[in-house]
């Protein structure tokens, strides 16, 4: 019952902040909104005593991506007075796609049959062990892993290659 | 009463369980109620620490400059911190015109919860620590992320350019001495088996500063420049950026930041002796937890001494050669050392002790030596550029340009002189 109330107060300050940051009239507040929401999920993980997870959670989406949010923010021009309108004209279609994507993971959540089990998801104490396995294993997420890192990597070289001076600096 | 003397920690947790179930609660909320009183009673016993901290940086300090240090109140000046807090506590709360009150608020408190959460996973003996975190190492590091975004928040949110600007270069040197950094923990984390600080304490036969040395500097290094102190301290470089980010701060709310930054220091200690020196590891520590602790502190202590000794002594750098510093040398020569390690372990056999630490000594020397081979050949084909200074009398007696920057003050400017 505790466990009960905990979670129920987190998922509100989660979907609140979620709402916050698409409806505050200042970017920068947006974004602290968000690191606030990334928060209550990284919590929601920690309930669930995934701890790995909770704790990836906050090191990639507070540690980095959130801050590369605000550092955006805080290059744009005018931060300070955000003026102009919160929507465009194409609101509608995100409408519609939120909606769908909602509609779509909600029906698949409650045809899933281990969702009405209950309690009783109790993650093995090696648990952490057989993740760092299945990633290397040929049989399991090996390729999908590696995939990503190249992915990654692609990025990281196509943004430097963006950002180097190619007007003739000294390199 | 023996049981009181080697482990008083256990000894007054299992005495006040007794307590509270002897008052009819049930066992989930003893637990419960158990674990907030043990968080309370940490970060109070942290806080306090930094009340202490403040004279021996401040008497270090003093004698490593040769000065006396606080000298006045108290005996060697050891009520001079309390003086200072008084003071500090009776100043005036001011939030300036034009600050976002919230994130203006809310910064410090970010900046020294941060730091009091790394707490939470310490082992400060066998059996005394928070939270048995199975991924303990990679909670530090997020936990380090949340003090990045307290600097950036009492950057954006005091209205102030300089600040802003202290917080840029704060939330650029923080973000890139982390790479450095959890490269090098890779390395303790690989030797052990293991994310959790008590288990990596437990590995520690062979304290890892002796089987990884790079790792074990580089953690160091990067550490430091984390905390923000000389000569990294660029993030509150007075020459050049007034105060940096927090330079709308004052009174109480300034103090948190300093609190904040003494604590850091000693935290990285803590963490450095912890996973490279073998925490709370030496003789009869399994046996009496209170002998652990003190072997802790011993070497936390030195660790200490050892960064209070580089802060004072090392002028700051500049922000180029910080940057060319990391990603430049600390960066690949992490990556380097990740790797060759990784493989030099799998090779050498897991049961023979002696042979494993001396194959791991001479990877570690060989890629030191490689290091300054590179180095030096680099600097050899690229002599680093020295700083010139551009004063407008030499200036005017030098007739060779070439070894000015073009983005210098130029020596004679027509149109300033029309």
């Amino acid at each position: 019952m505790p466990m009960q109330i905990f979670f129920l107060i987190v998922a509100a300050v989660t979907l609140i902040s979620a709402i916050m940051v698409v409806t505050v009239r200042r970017m920068m507040h947006a974004a602290l909104w968000l690191v606030m929401s990334l928060f209550g999920v990284a919590l929601l993980f920690a309930m669930l005593e995934a701890s790995f997870f909770a704790v990836v959670q906050v090191l990639v989406y507070i540690g980095a991506i959130a801050i590369l949010v605000i550092f955006a923010v805080m290059l744009t021009r005018r931060m300070m007075d955000d003026r102009g309108p919160q929507t465009n004209q194409g609101w509608w279609v995100a409408l519609v796609a939120v909606l769908g994507i909602f509609g779509g993971l909600s029906a698949i959540m409650l045809s899933w049959p281990r969702l009405q089990v209950g309690p009783g998801i109790r993650p093995a104490d090696n648990i952490l062990t057989d993740f760092g396995t299945a990633l290397v294993n040929p049989g399991q997420f090996a390729v999908p892993f590696e995939v990503a890192s190249v992915l990654l990597l692609a990025a990281l070289v196509g943004s430097i290659y963006v950002a180097v001076d190619h007007k003739g600096g000294k390199g | 009463m023996s049981g009181f003397w080697f482990d008083p920690i256990g000894f007054l947790i299992l005495w006040f369980n007794a307590l509270l179930k002897g008052w009819g609660i049930p066992g989930d909320l003893v637990l419960f109620i158990c674990y907030v009183v043990g968080a309370f009673i940490l970060a109070t016993c942290a806080l306090l620490l930094v009340v202490f901290l403040i004279w021996v940086e401040r008497k270090i300090g003093g004698r490593v400059q040769d000065r006396l240090g606080p000298n006045r109140v108290g005996p060697f000046g050891l009520i001079q911190p309390v003086a200072d807090m008084l003071k500090i506590f009776t100043k005036e709360f001011i939030t300036p015109d034009g600050v976002d009150k919230v994130t203006y608020n809310l910064a410090p408190i970010l900046s020294v919860g941060a730091v009091i959460m790394i707490w939470a996973v310490v082992p400060f003996a066998i059996s005394v620590y928070g939270a048995n975190l199975n991924v303990g190492i990679l909670y530090i590091v997020a936990v380090g992320g949340l003090g990045e975004l307290g600097i950036v928040m009492a950057g954006w949110g005091s209205n102030n350019k300089f600040a802003l600007l202290g917080a840029f270069r704060g939330v650029a040197q923080l973000l890139s001495y982390e790479v450095p950094m959890v490269l090098s923990l890779l390395i303790p984390v690989m030797f052990a088996g293991s994310m959790n600080l008590n288990e990596i304490v437990r590995a520690q036969t062979v304290p890892f500063v002796v089987m990884a040395p790079i790792a074990a500097l580089i953690f160091f290094i990067s550490s430091i420049a984390e905390n923000g102190r000389a000569p990294f301290d660029l993030l509150e470089a007075e020459s050049e950026i007034v105060a940096g980010f927090n330079i709308e701060y004052s009174g109480l709310k300034f103090g948190f930041f300093f609190v904040g930054d003494f604590l850091h220091a000693f935290t990285i200690a803590l963490l450095f002796s912890i996973v490279f020196l073998g925490g709370w590891l030496g003789p009869y520590s399994d046996q009496i937890p209170i002998l652990g602790f003190i072997y802790l502190m011993i070497k936390t202590s030195l660790i200490y001494f050892l960064g209070l000794l580089i802060r004072f002594s090392l002028p700051r750098l500049r922000i180029d050669q910080m940057m060319a510093f990391n990603w430049k040398l600390l960066v690949p020569l992490s990556l380097a050392t990740v790797v060759f390690t990784a493989i030099v372990d799998k090779l050498a056999p897991e049961d023979n002790l002696i042979v494993r630490v001396i194959a791991l000594v001479l990877v570690n020397l060989i890629i030191w030596l490689t290091m300054q081979e590179i180095i030096g050949r680099v600097f050899k084909a690229h002599p680093p550029r020295r700083l010139v200074m551009h004063r407008r009398s030499e200036s005017n007696d030098l007739e060779s340009p070439e070894e000015s920057d073009p983005g210098s003050v130029p020596s004679e400017n027509p149109a300033a002189s029309s």
